[in-house]
């Protein structure tokens, strides 16, 4: 910087460098005390961290840090205390039957609130955060249930699933009537109207009601049951509620019968262990159609 | 507009190898294309073919064309290289525009996922880092090697080094964008964030970021200056240090070298290590060296003041060159990453604080003596209030890399929020800065077509940004804490579902913050091309084009 000049610039009372690019000079400003001084600090702060806690590598390991830290010994902590604070309930509540469960009410809020978590990681993402469900996927919140309501039979679905992989899994399906060639196109939409009759519903103009008795009678009735009223060891559902896992409509019903319906709920069992499928079962019940 | 010499006209060997080596890639891309085992990696050689193609027709047409080589100086001022530059600053309007809009529908389609059309080309994993490379690399990229090429011209005072390589660097640069991002569309990824492009683009990469690195430094070399400009030295560490980050990273083994698949050569915890020691030296060297570069011409340029301190910048320099590349570990806390390494990161990171604002305060107080400036000038208050945010941002990240702290921002939109501080307040105002200063003066205009657009652009996107980074600190924030949140019990508050549910009115707001910067973007856009087109003359300097030199002191 010897071989130039330096400027007296009058806005800050300071010199400049002597140097000027393409007009640009630079102001010999020194260092800002408090940015000098906090950067010793941050310095200072990282060595007196350096010491307490693992920090540089070694040959043939690392610097420990004075007060042994490790934060897999940490999350061994943290799991520790949370078992404290479950006081080993989760371990009663998955040796205790599911009748005693309901009765107890302390063992009841356990699996609630355990439900209630292992359900929106798991479940809500076919039946919805407040198990509404949607199309294809059952509403938990009503008394219809395809496979069964009482805890037993809750436990078992989520255990095994519905025409999952699984070899306890619930079989049972509905059959493609129209595409496999057991019913004609016109009889179809019959039997759809008489379907939508069983809950009350309005039926097309100049639709047959005794030939759609009929017909239900011979195809539908073996699994749905004569008064269509359904049968929750085949999963075949109730057709008389009012309540829709696929649409009311005479468009869908058609479709149902044309192309048959095999929802697949997997089996959970293995991914969950049993006092949390337990938990679950208690919560799924407890919605408000638990029988 | 030269003297014709009388001697004989040469090919360069620039342009005579340049022509056999392309003619040769021609033929090489028509080999690859009929053997090629998937379409993506088809179509990008049969791009590289007709490339090619073009780039011989045009060196060719180019030496029949011309008479001597463009000299280095006309009447004893530099010639300067304008040409290469130009392209970039048009460029890089147009892929900041092309990227603000996918990051805009992504930011919606996180908001309402039907805006994923159920098409595999329009997906949220494939838009995303189309998003990403478009933003830091191709509009961040080109406003760095057009203003790279600009400053180390003039702070150096000489003309650009090589003849055709500047252009390599520029369109070669926007070649490899245009393989990225097609592949992306097409999915075609590494799967390593930030550094998806496939093994044949990284490749073309090296390349031209090699000739980058030779054509700056050549430059440098022939300077007529005895000491080299701060923003060189922040550019220089930007080239460098993105080649070696490059190369450190992106090691892989094709499957074949006829299709697209590769396998990198880092596997598990080590692979992780690399990738955040690449992942956040990108924001380090490329997003913050060379931005700093660019605050350090442009602001003291605008502003008409000299650097506020001399020796803050190479303290803070040489400070931020040592200790930003430690920090990567961070982004790794809580993983199974060594505890010791996450402590050498985190500390590295609160380290790396002060250096940080050392350019900020640069910045900030370049202004003493025109600070009235800030009233008048939109375009000086864009580039100061990007300082701003480039101050916040530098703060936010150590607080951030502090592991209490990241034990509860870490995986949330805080991070999303802090990103987007340092991209939309720093990156993004810093440049468009330097692009309302570049074009008047690359295409010898007198002003902007209009500084009362500045004014809205600048509104328009300030008030975008706010929006943006409130939106998603108030969620980032609510995230971590229903992630966390234990019932008396003993079990999760929440599921991880409805924290996702939780999100959505501030997916909203941050959807219609991404919205406005669109929008002062656009504005920017017409107002350069407005400018270009009706703008008045700069007026003695059509006589040599290329020379608007200010007087010498």
């Amino acid at each position: 910087m010897s071989d130039h000049e330096g400027e007296f610039d009058k806005a800050t009372g300071k010199t400049t460098t002597g140097h000027s690019w393409d007009g640009i000079k630079e102001l010999n400003t020194p260092l800002p005390r408090w940015w000098v001084m906090t950067f010793y600090l941050t310095i200072v702060w990282a060595i007196g961290y350096w010491v307490v806690y693992p920090s540089w590598p070694l040959v043939q390991s690392y610097a420990t840090g004075v007060i042994g830290y490790s934060s897999r010994a940490d999350v061994a902590v943290d799991l520790a205390n949370l078992e404290k604070i479950r006081g080993g309930k989760m371990a009663v509540l998955g040796a205790a039957p599911l009748a005693e469960i309901e009765k107890d009410p302390a063992l009841l809020a356990l699996g609630r609130a355990r439900g209630r978590v292992v359900f929106g990681d798991n479940c809500a993402p076919c039946h919805g955060t407040g198990a509404a469900g949607a199309k294809g996927f059952p509403n938990l919140n009503d008394d219809d249930w395809l496979w069964g309501g009482t805890l037993e039979q809750i436990e078992k679905t989520i255990q095994f699933g519905a025409r999952s992989a699984h070899a306890e899994s619930h079989e049972g399906s509905m059959l493609a009537f129209g595409r496999d060639g057991m019913l004609k196109k016109p009889e179809i939409e019959t039997v759809a109207n008489y379907v939508r009759s069983l809950s009350g519903l309005p039926t097309a103009k100049g639709y047959d009601a005794n030939a759609g008795q009929k017909l239900f009678a011979d195809n539908c009735a073996s699994c749905h049951g004569d008064a269509g009223k359904g049968n929750p060891d085949m999963g075949a559902p109730n057709l008389t509620d009012n309540i829709w896992l696929y649409g009311s409509d005479e468009a869908t019903i058609v479709e149902t019968i044309t192309n048959g319906r095999n929802g697949v709920m997997p089996a959970w069992i293995g991914r969950l262990d049993p006092a949390t499928i337990k938990a679950l079962t208690i919560y799924v019940h407890s919605l408000g159609g638990g029988q | 507009m030269t003297k014709q010499t009388d001697s004989v006209k040469w090919m360069t060997i620039g342009e005579s190898g340049l022509t056999v080596i392309l003619a040769a890639t021609v033929f090489l891309s028509i080999i690859a294309a009929a053997k090629a085992e998937d379409a993506a990696y088809a179509f990008h050689v049969t791009l590289a073919g007709f490339a090619s193609l073009a780039s011989v027709f045009v060196i060719l047409n180019r030496y029949f064309e011309r008479g001597a080589l463009p000299p280095q100086e006309i009447d004893g001022r530099p010639n300067y290289n304008f040409g290469p530059i130009k392209f970039a600053a048009v460029a890089s309007v147009f892929w900041g525009i092309a990227g603000f809009t996918v990051g805009l529908l992504i930011a919606m389609q996180l908001a309402w996922p039907d805006l994923n059309f159920n098409l595999p080309w329009t997906s949220f994993g494939r838009l995303r880092p189309l998003h990403t490379s478009a933003v830091v690399f191709a509009f961040g990229g080109n406003v760095l090697i057009a203003t790279s090429f600009f400053v180390v011209q003039k702070t150096c005072r000489t003309r650009l080094a090589g003849d055709l390589a500047p252009w390599f660097v520029v369109l070669g640069y926007n070649f490899f964008i245009v393989i990225a991002g097609t592949g992306y569309l097409l999915g075609v990824t590494q799967s390593k964030e930030y550094a998806e492009p496939e093994w044949y683009a990284d490749l073309w990469l090296t390349i031209v970021w090699v000739t980058y690195l030779l054509v700056f430094l050549m430059t440098l070399v022939k300077r007529k200056e005895p000491h080299i400009f701060v923003a060189n030295w922040f550019y220089l560490a930007f080239i460098i240090t993105i080649a070696v980050l490059h190369l450190g990273n992106n090691p892989a083994l094709p499957v074949s070298v006829f299709g697209s698949k590769s396998y990198v050569a880092w596997a598990g915890v080590q692979d992780a290590m690399f990738q955040w020691w690449y992942g956040h030296n990108a924001v380090g060297f490329f997003l913050t060296a060379g931005f700093l570069a660019i605050m350090y011409y442009f602001i003291p340029k605008r502003a008409e003041r000299p650097v506020y301190s001399y020796r803050l910048s190479i303290v803070h320099f040489w400070a931020i060159i040592f200790l930003y590349i430690w920090a990567g570990p961070h982004h790794l806390h809580y993983s199974a990453l060594p505890d010791w390494t996450q402590t050498l990161g985190m500390t590295f990171s609160i380290m790396l604080w002060m250096p940080s604002w050392g350019g900020m305060i640069n910045g900030l107080m370049t202004l003493s003596g025109a600070w009235d400036k800030l009233r008048t000038d939109p375009v000086l208050r864009m580039l100061v209030v990007s300082v701003a945010f480039y101050g916040m941002a530098t703060f936010e990240g150590p607080l951030m890399s502090i592991k209490v702290v990241n034990s509860l921002s870490h995986y949330t939109d805080w991070t999303i929020g802090h990103v987007h501080s340092g991209a939309l307040g720093w990156v993004g105002f810093v440049s468009f800065g330097a692009l309302y200063c570049l074009v008047p003066w690359l295409w010898n205009r007198k002003q902007l077509y209009s500084l009362k657009l500045v004014e809205w652009h600048f509104w328009i996107a300030t008030l975008g940004i706010v929006l943006y980074i409130s939106a998603m600190w108030v969620s980032g924030i609510l995230q971590g804490l229903m992630w966390r949140a234990y019932t008396s019990l003993g079990f999760l508050e929440y599921s991880f579902i409805e924290s996702v549910e939780a999100m959505h009115p501030f997916y909203i707001i941050r959807a219609a913050g991404g919205g406005l910067f669109l929008i002062g973007a656009l504005i920017m856009a017409w107002n350069l091309w407005m400018t270009v087109r009706v703008g008045e003359a700069e007026e003695g300097a059509l006589s040599s084009p290329g020379a608007t030199l200010q007087p010498a002191e």
